[in-house]
């Protein structure tokens, strides 16, 4: 230990700077993130709202908030609508990347101008999500673009009225969804594709394999913790879903709240000052996206041992 | 012989057949942004009388008619977003590359759990302490400012793990040991050997980070209430919370153009950074 030590008089010295340079991450984490985090999760045991002008409360009332949330019924529906939007833009997301991603990395293939598409595909990703839903109620709008195109193409004869439909307007956001997202998860399953090791999909042609065994004998089980990893994350995000149905329901959730998600909910409770539901529904969520951020956590672990 | 050749067939029909799927998707991508240049190019009348694919006139009457707008002041919007999101990607790249380098290059003995610890949180989204957060602005006198908005940007593990991704891959300690017996300082050290060799991975993560925060609404919309503060996308907000039928189509699209288009130019430029970015930021199969 001493002779360690003495040999190696410097490395010591310099252990503290390791320390120093975490300092400014750490303290604006704490005072950021950390101490909001515990002071809305203190929030959550209080009744404390605001009643016309006058503030009630805080009063302590232990789990009622909690109690509340779930017999109430809203929380359950509106955790029904955001995950149901979310598989409507995840299903077609991860079958067209993996498509994608498995023609761009084809070596038989070998197509041309992919840096062109993968740029195109991906554009949409770095989009304002709220001018993006902006956009789509005006081009979809009863009189908008899109209705005057199908009307003047003869596919319809009277406007659709996209957004007063549930299924209209889930599937508006859906589609906003996989397109911001589909070129993204091309990219990531690409970066995995091309991580497994060419003699095997050699060998496999060799032994008279078709591409589609090739793809589903090989490839996907091999894309196993990257899969994992899109679908998690993915999830992570879905369950944030805000600014598209927020700009694109104008904040209503529209028809009759079947668009509203669980951060719509969260931010109507935070403009009404309904803090003791507000800090209720936050412990929820953090509950959930804690547990599938151990996920992420256990995926990039394990890439980083191998 | 015979093989070869409708072996060489039925692959020249796949890749058409690829081919034609890869259109289509450019065509959806593309196809609402290039309504959005079209209708932002065109009068009000034009855009309720009919649809067009063609550009129209009033390109500069739109943008002239957003650029003197006095209540919805978009320009104003841009020149806040630009200033938030320019300082928070500064802030973010800077001290992810400081607290990187910090987990990177020394050794110490809450190494691995200070690094566990910043991977965990790299998920959790911060809406949970949304609620938290606004006590706490209200409480410090940051409420209508944008500080609340650009100094949590310190803390950035998404741009941290980037970071020490791309030191593991190519930041040798050699370097740090010849800066060393040179008799640089560590501080020294950091701020002009390290910071140039991390360019690369400073310019995708710049990029990331200046979008992220110009995109941001959810944020923005709990500090911020005055009109001469707000960024880009509480206006788009506004514009939607306001009463529709008054409003000159033209102008309304320009107004999406002004959110939309100065991120799709720069990331025109960027585009080959970005993509390698997205790619190497990933997990491997």
């Amino acid at each position: 230990m001493k002779a360690s030590k003495v040999r190696k008089p410097k490395h010591v010295s310099y252990t503290k700077w390791g320390y120093i340079f975490l300092i400014p991450f750490f303290s604006v984490y704490a005072v950021f993130s950390f101490i909001p985090m515990i002071s809305t999760f203190y929030y959550s045991f209080f009744e404390n709202f605001m009643s016309g002008l006058k503030m009630i409360g805080p009063k302590y009332v232990g789990l009622d908030n909690f109690v509340k949330l779930f017999t109430e019924g809203d929380l359950l529906k509106y955790t029904e609508n955001t995950l149901i939007m979310w598989v409507m833009g995840f299903v077609p997301q991860i079958l067209v990347s993996l498509l994608l991603a498995a023609w761009f990395t084809n070596t038989r293939l070998k197509l041309k101008f992919t840096g062109f598409f993968k740029t195109v595909i991906y554009m949409p990703n770095l989009i304002m999500a709220s001018a993006f839903a902006m956009l789509f109620f005006t081009l979809f709008a009863n009189n908008g673009p899109v209705n005057m195109m199908l009307m003047n193409l003869g596919l319809t004869k009277e406007s659709i009225h996209f957004m007063s439909s549930t299924i209209g307007a889930r599937s508006l956001i859906a589609m906003m969804n996989f397109l911001m997202w589909f070129g993204n998860t091309t990219i990531l399953l690409m970066a995995g594709m091309m991580g497994i090791d060419v003699a095997l999909f050699e060998a496999a042609e060799v032994d008279g394999a078709t591409p589609w065994q090739i793809f589903s004998g090989i490839t996907m089980p091999l894309l196993r913790p990257i899969m994992a990893y899109v679908m998690v994350t993915s999830l992570i995000g879905g369950l944030q879903m805000f600014d598209l149905p927020q700009i694109l329901t104008n904040g209503q959730g529209g028809p009759d709240r079947t668009t509203m998600t669980l951060i719509m909910y969260l931010n109507n409770h935070l403009f009404s000052k309904n803090y003791g539901m507000a800090g209720a529904l936050s412990v929820i969520l953090f509950v959930i996206t804690g547990a599938l951020s151990i996920l992420v956590f256990k995926v990039l672990m394990r890439q980083r041992e191998s | 012989m015979g093989k070869e050749i409708k072996e060489s067939g039925s692959i020249h029909l796949r890749r058409f057949f690829c081919y034609i799927v890869l259109i289509f998707f450019a065509v959806i991508s593309l196809f609402s942004f290039y309504l959005l240049l079209i209708n932002a190019t065109r009068a009000h009348v034009d855009i309720q009388r009919g649809f067009s694919l063609l550009p129209g006139k009033s390109f500069v009457r739109n943008f002239n008619n957003v650029w003197n707008n006095e209540t919805i002041l978009i320009v104003h919007g841009m020149v806040n977003s630009l200033f938030v999101s320019s300082l928070t990607v500064i802030l973010s790249v800077y001290f992810s590359a400081m607290t990187a380098y910090g987990i990177h290059a020394y050794d110490f003995r809450f190494k691995k759990v200070i690094f566990d610890f910043i991977l965990l949180i790299m998920t959790i989204p911060t809406q949970v302490s949304a609620l938290g957060f606004v006590k706490l602005i209200t409480f410090m006198h940051l409420k209508d400012t944008f500080v609340p908005l650009i100094i949590p940007a310190i803390a950035a593990p998404a741009c941290f793990f980037f970071m020490k991704q791309y030191m593991e891959s190519s930041l040798p300690m050699e370097i740090i040991e010849a800066a060393r017996i040179d008799g640089s300082s560590e501080i020294h050290t950091f701020n002009t050997i390290i910071i140039p060799l991390l360019k690369p991975a400073i310019a995708v993560q710049a990029i990331f980070g200046f979008t992220s925060s110009w995109n941001n609404y959810f944020a923005p919309s709990l500090v911020l209430t005055k009109a001469q503060d707000k960024t880009l996308p509480l206006w788009i907000a506004y514009i939607r919370g306001a009463d529709f039928t008054k409003f000159d189509m033209g102008q309304l699209y320009m107004m999406i153009a002004f959110s939309i288009f100065p991120v799709i130019v720069i990331y025109l430029i960027l585009s080959k950074f970005i993509v390698q970015g997205v790619a190497l930021g990933s997990v491997k199969g």
